[in-house]
């Protein structure tokens, strides 16, 4: 009997000596860096974080994926340092006393199965496709099929900027609806009539990339424009109040040229020189 | 030292009725979060529209919330999950009791637990890469993920459950029964269905209902094959049930946004559609102890 009790007792002692020591390793003593917004910046910003946080110990970095809006208003309302969002700002945020700062450009290209002998559309032409205006391939010059519309859930970061670059909010006839730029890929891989969009760095050779008015989306023509099914990520400060320490050495790091080589590793495309 | 003896068995009773509690505890939790977070929204949009409308579309600039697709597309490929799954389970359970060599059917046994152990991303991704285009071309339609392609995952993932309910039902049948049926006259075959299944029949509508619960709450697997569009369901349709009509946005609906609790909405709905199947479950297997 004095046996089970020892034993209870020291089992005790452990899980709460195991309880204590889990709760001290959350302990950090820098400061914190919180950024709120945009869903689509998740991989750049995620990954600019925990490069930062590697480089200096003790740093805590906080991102909360909750869409470029409520991410703007979190900057606004001082809920956070910096916003993230992946449209530019409107005049009346900029009245707010906003400041924005392009942190990198995203590219969306528009991909097909390596199949279709299509090559380039015009922005147009996409988007009478996407709004199911145009429902055969032979009528943009290709084969007699029908055009099989793949998308993104609602919500989505991708389809956001890509509904929005091409004029199609809330009139996409989608045939299919996925949840990851993986299932798009793999989807249009296997339909000769399908067409989808991704992200410009994870589209792969399983699938063609169209060009878009004669211009093919790489990172060069993303950057000077040429390509137009691009948009902005941007930072989101506020002008009259000043940052935190930790939270400026943040901001100066992921602008600097030292941060485009994990920008462009994230996908996306760095523009500080 | 009878005292202290009497006072260890109190207290580990005591541990036991507080680990018991826990399970209990998670689901009143569940019951009581779900139904706080999913009224407000059935409130807002009201329960009529919410249940019986025919559009949902959550982040138009005129949101819309109705969710009678994903319940029609709920209910029927659920159905025509059980339609294709219980014939192949049921006969596989009667095969395994009753006619197979024990070799042969140690061997489907085997197969059976391996099949129960796939993770449904399995079952996805194999539809989404084999199935899908299967369909397509098959039945030269231009692109195979729908209703048809989530009954055929289903009705897959559905047949370990369905096979063991109904094989561990008709291996209680006590073999006087068959005994005397066989003494009779009857010849074997005759006898299984006249007479082992007849008395096996509350656990295979057991097996059937476990079949139902499972096909009604997977989302994993049919959100990678079913396409996800919100449309009325059709065979051929792309199609969203109430469980993948949560999970695909349920990740970027903002905090306190209508949408979200909207989503919490549908989770309740599906709750009950649980709640409901459990309970005909229980009636079946009170009604076997009963016989």
């Amino acid at each position: 009997m004095q046996n089970i009790m020892k034993k209870m007792i020291s089992f005790i002692i452990i899980s709460a000596l195991t309880i204590v020591t889990m709760v001290g390793c959350g302990k950090t003593q820098g400061g914190t860096v919180s950024t709120d917004g945009s869903t689509s910046m998740e991989k750049v910003i995620g990954a600019l974080g925990e490069s930062f946080e590697e480089n200096n110990s003790g740093v805590t970095f906080t991102y909360n994926p909750t869409g470029s809006g409520s991410g703007i208003t979190a900057v606004a309302e001082g809920r956070c340092d910096i916003g993230l969002s992946s449209r530019n700002l409107k005049e009346e945020e900029k009245a707010q006393g906003l400041k924005e700062t392009i942190l990198a450009l995203d590219g969306i290209a528009v991909i097909v199965n390596p199949d279709n002998p299509i090559n380039d559309l015009d922005l147009e032409t996409i988007s009478r496709i996407y709004t199911g205006e145009i429902k055969n391939w032979k009528d943009v010059g290709g084969n007699d099929l029908e055009i099989v519309l793949i998308g993104r859930e609602a919500g989505s970061g991708t389809r956001d900027g890509f509904e929005s670059i091409t004029g199609t909010e809330d009139a996409c006839k989608y045939r299919q609806e996925l949840t990851s730029t993986g299932d798009v890929i793999t989807t249009v891989a296997s339909n000769p009539g399908a067409v989808g969009y991704a992200s410009l760095a994870s589209v792969k050779e399983t699938v063609k990339a169209l060009s878009v008015g004669g211009i093919m989306p790489t990172e060069e023509t993303v950057k000077d424009g040429g390509y137009v099914v691009q948009r902005p990520f941007i930072l989101v400060t506020k002008s009259d109040t000043k940052l935190s320490v930790t939270a400026q050495k943040f901001f100066d790091y992921i602008t600097s040229s030292e941060a485009n080589e994990i920008i462009s590793s994230a996908g996306a495309v760095p523009v500080s020189q | 030292m009878k005292n202290r003896k009497r006072f260890m068995e109190n207290a580990i009773h005591g541990v036991f009725l507080v680990l018991g509690l826990i399970t209990v505890g998670c689901v009143l939790l569940i019951t009581v979060y779900l139904i706080l977070s999913g009224i407000p929204a059935i409130r807002k949009i009201g329960i009529l529209d919410f249940l019986f409308g025919e559009e949902w579309a959550s982040t138009a600039a005129q949101p819309r919330y109705g969710i009678l697709p994903f319940i029609l597309t709920s209910i029927y490929g659920t159905a025509g999950a059980i339609i294709v799954g219980v014939p192949i389970g049921f006969m596989t359970a009667v095969y395994l009791s009753k006619i197979a060599k024990r070799k042969v059917k140690a061997m489907i046994e085997t197969a059976i637990n391996l099949l129960a152990g796939i993770p449904s991303v399995v079952y996805g991704l194999v539809g989404m890469m084999v199935l899908v285009p299967g369909i397509r071309i098959a039945f030269h339609i231009p692109d195979g993920a729908s209703l048809f392609a989530a009954i055929i995952v289903l009705a897959i993932m559905i047949l370990p459950s369905i096979i063991k309910v109904s094989l561990t039902a008709l291996e209680a049948v006590p073999k006087e029964y068959e005994d005397a049926s066989l003494a009779l006259g009857a010849t074997p075959i005759e006898t299984y269905f006249r007479v082992s299944v007849p008395a096996a029949k509350s656990g295979i509508a057991a097996a059937v209902v476990l079949g139902v619960g499972r096909a009604i709450g997977e989302a994993m697997a049919i959100m990678m094959v079913a396409g996800n569009a919100p449309n009325m369901p059709g065979i051929f349709q792309s199609v969203r049930f109430l469980t993948t009509a949560v999970a695909s946005e349920m990740s970027y609906a903002a905090d306190g946004s209508l949408q979200k609790q909207a989503l919490f909405s549908i989770a309740l709905v599906l709750f009950l559609f649980i709640m409901l199947i459990n309970a005909i479950l229980n009636f079946f297997l009170k009604h076997r102890k009963e016989n």
